[in-house]
């Protein structure tokens, strides 16, 4: 059989499909700190993102939804990045990806080398969207998380 | 090609070698050494040499604005136009040609009986039936009239087959049914709808019937008279027309009880700082300058598929429909959603593989120059009736061939291996 054209190695790296097909941190949240869903109507790829804080840290983190490769695999190796990191470093995260998606240029961020490899899918117009949409749900959480910051008691009925 | 494929090749109603040549899109190569495969006749047909140059030729040597114009261009244009839509009527069988009011699309003849007849006639408590299996330009009008008016929407829900529950429709179009407005073929699964049982039911409970035929008269003989239906709105750029160009065919009476559409010039019949009054139909719909070209245009559209014959067209699809089950069937992977009969289907196939989201699966196609649409298909309540987030879906036209349909098989395999969903 011959080789697939490398625009579309370009799209589906290795890495991205072993996160597809293995994804990380996939499960259900007991009592997430702060969490949001996002949808993307076009394509019906739907990612929820749950958060776990303690001490200005991301705790702990898990995702659902389904979609395609590309949608779940980002959504997996968000979630592998933003782990452990601090509230304002996931937000860099987040905001470093969508540049990445909108230039396609690599990002110099610390522990953004796997995610670098999403970088090819910036070559595709109509799946930007797909890519983008965990982050995207990542800063919809962590935008949640300010409203109801000072009554911590309160937040599992936030959900 | 093994024996069957010549079978089916040889069954075909007309030359195919002579159609494609009239589309040069379908020898463009979409990669290097990749001719293009055009699976996504659904969502828009590709368009024949006859009926752009009908277009170029009206804007190189007719173009003028039509109606009220003395001038010899104006008078050639109101000519085309008009021409055109006699045409059109005559390709639907509909009474007068007066009765086929010119529209952008389907969309916007579903809306103009929404707004038209549907907010003048219907009351609070008065009940239109849509059916589950809908395109959503066949559901959001009816939902906003539902919440200006208070109007009753109620839907006739589909089966796991695709097919539409009849019994349910029995129970549920009544006696204050005012409207059934329902899809002659399901864009989303292909299911050809039992018109034949349900615009009776509709009638004997004295409603209207509104037909949906975006997906059916560009592939079938479609006779509104020989239906029984009082509307039916279509669009030219799924039948070999320009886009912007469509059209809803309506009885007469009906037209003349309704209300315009959009108001503005061409549709007055007299105007004071006080009051208007309304042209006569069809103009009384056709507010402001219309897609002229595009309706010249259509005209020869219509000419090309008459000049195959729409039981040939239609013969075509069954038989492509029929070898793209069996040979997509044969696909390690492959759930078919549908009847599982081509002559229950247009030409659409909607399925999905196992282990590879859809849009993956177009993707991949696309570096195989194999065009299909993934997605909802613009019709959500299908896919939720299904319990699945989006399909995959290929559709057929006059042009297509069986050796296309076995690129796509083909490829199917070749996505399955990429994934690694089979060795």
């Amino acid at each position: 059989m011959t080789n697939e054209p490398s625009l579309l190695d370009d799209l589906y790296r290795e890495i991205i499909l072993d996160h597809y097909r293995t994804p990380r941190n996939h499960q259900e949240m007991e009592a997430p700190t702060c969490s949001a869903e996002g949808a993307n109507p076009l394509c019906g790829d739907t990612v929820t993102v749950s958060i776990l804080l303690a001490d200005g840290r991301v705790q702990d983190i898990a995702f659902g939804g389904q979609g395609c490769s590309i949608s779940q695999a980002s959504a997996s190796m968000m979630t592998e990045y933003v782990k452990g990191r601090t509230v304002q470093e996931a937000g860099d995260g987040a905001r470093a990806f969508q540049q990445m998606m909108t230039t396609g240029e690599p990002q110099d961020l610390e522990g953004f080398d796997d995610i670098d490899a999403l970088r090819g899918v910036a070559k595709f117009a109509a799946r930007v969207k797909c890519a983008s949409l965990a982050w995207k749900t990542l800063e919809q959480a962590l935008d949640g998380r300010a409203e109801p910051v000072t009554t911590d008691e309160r937040t599992e009925s936030n959900d | 090609m093994t024996q069957t494929d010549m079978d089916v090749q040889q069954r075909l109603p007309f030359d195919l070698d002579r159609i494609r040549r009239d589309f040069p899109i379908l020898k463009r190569e979409i990669h290097p050494g990749k001719t293009l495969v055009y699976l996504d006749n659904a969502a828009t047909s590709q368009r024949p040499v006859q009926m752009i140059a009908e277009m170029t030729r009206f804007y190189r040597d007719h173009n003028a604005n039509i109606h009220r114009g003395v001038h010899t261009l104006s008078i050639e244009a109101t000519d085309l136009y008009e021409q055109a839509r006699q045409r059109i009527a005559r390709f639907i069988n509909a009474p007068r040609a007066e009765e086929v009011i010119f529209t952008r699309n389907t969309t916007e003849g579903i809306n103009l009986v929404a707004h038209s007849w549907g907010r003048k006639f219907l009351q609070e408590g008065d009940e239109v039936v849509i059916t589950e299996v809908e395109h959503h330009s066949n559901i959001v009008p009816w939902q906003m009239l539902r919440d200006e008016r208070g109007v009753v929407l109620k839907y006739i829900p589909m089966l796991p087959d695709g097919t539409l529950d009849l019994d349910y429709a029995r129970q549920v179009i009544g006696p204050r049914t005012k409207l059934l407005a329902v899809t002659a073929v399901s864009n989303a699964l292909g299911t050809i709808t039992r018109l034949d049982e349900l615009i009776p039911m509709a009638r004997a409970q004295g409603a209207l019937v509104l037909v949906d035929g975006a997906q059916s008269v560009p592939h079938m003989p479609v006779d509104v008279q020989a239906l029984g239906c009082d509307f039916m709105a279509f669009t030219g750029h799924k039948m070999l027309g320009p886009t912007g160009i469509g059209g809803l065919w309506a009885r007469m009476e009906l037209l003349e009880a309704m209300d315009p559409f959009l108001g503005g010039g061409d549709m007055i019949l007299t105007v004071t700082m006080a009051q208007s009054t309304w042209a006569d139909v069809p103009a009384k719909f056709e507010a402001g300058t219309p897609n002229v070209a595009g309706a010249v245009a259509l005209g020869a559209a219509v000419d090309y598929l008459e000049a195959l014959g729409m039981d040939a067209v239609r013969a075509h699809e069954v038989e492509i429909t029929d070898y793209a089950l069996r040979r997509l069937g044969d696909v390690p992977g492959v759930s078919i959603f549908g009847p599982p009969q081509a002559q229950d289907r247009g030409g659409v196939i909607s399925f999905e593989l196992e282990g590879v989201h859809p849009h993956d699966v177009g993707q991949v196609l696309d570096t195989h120059a194999v065009a299909i649409r993934t997605g909802h298909h613009c019709a959500q309540p299908v896919m939720a009736a299904l319990s699945v987030p989006a399909t995959a879906r290929a559709s057929f036209y006059i042009y297509n061939t069986t050796e296309e349909v076995d690129r796509l098989a083909v490829a199917l395999e070749e996505v399955s291996r990429f994934f690694g969903v089979r060795a």
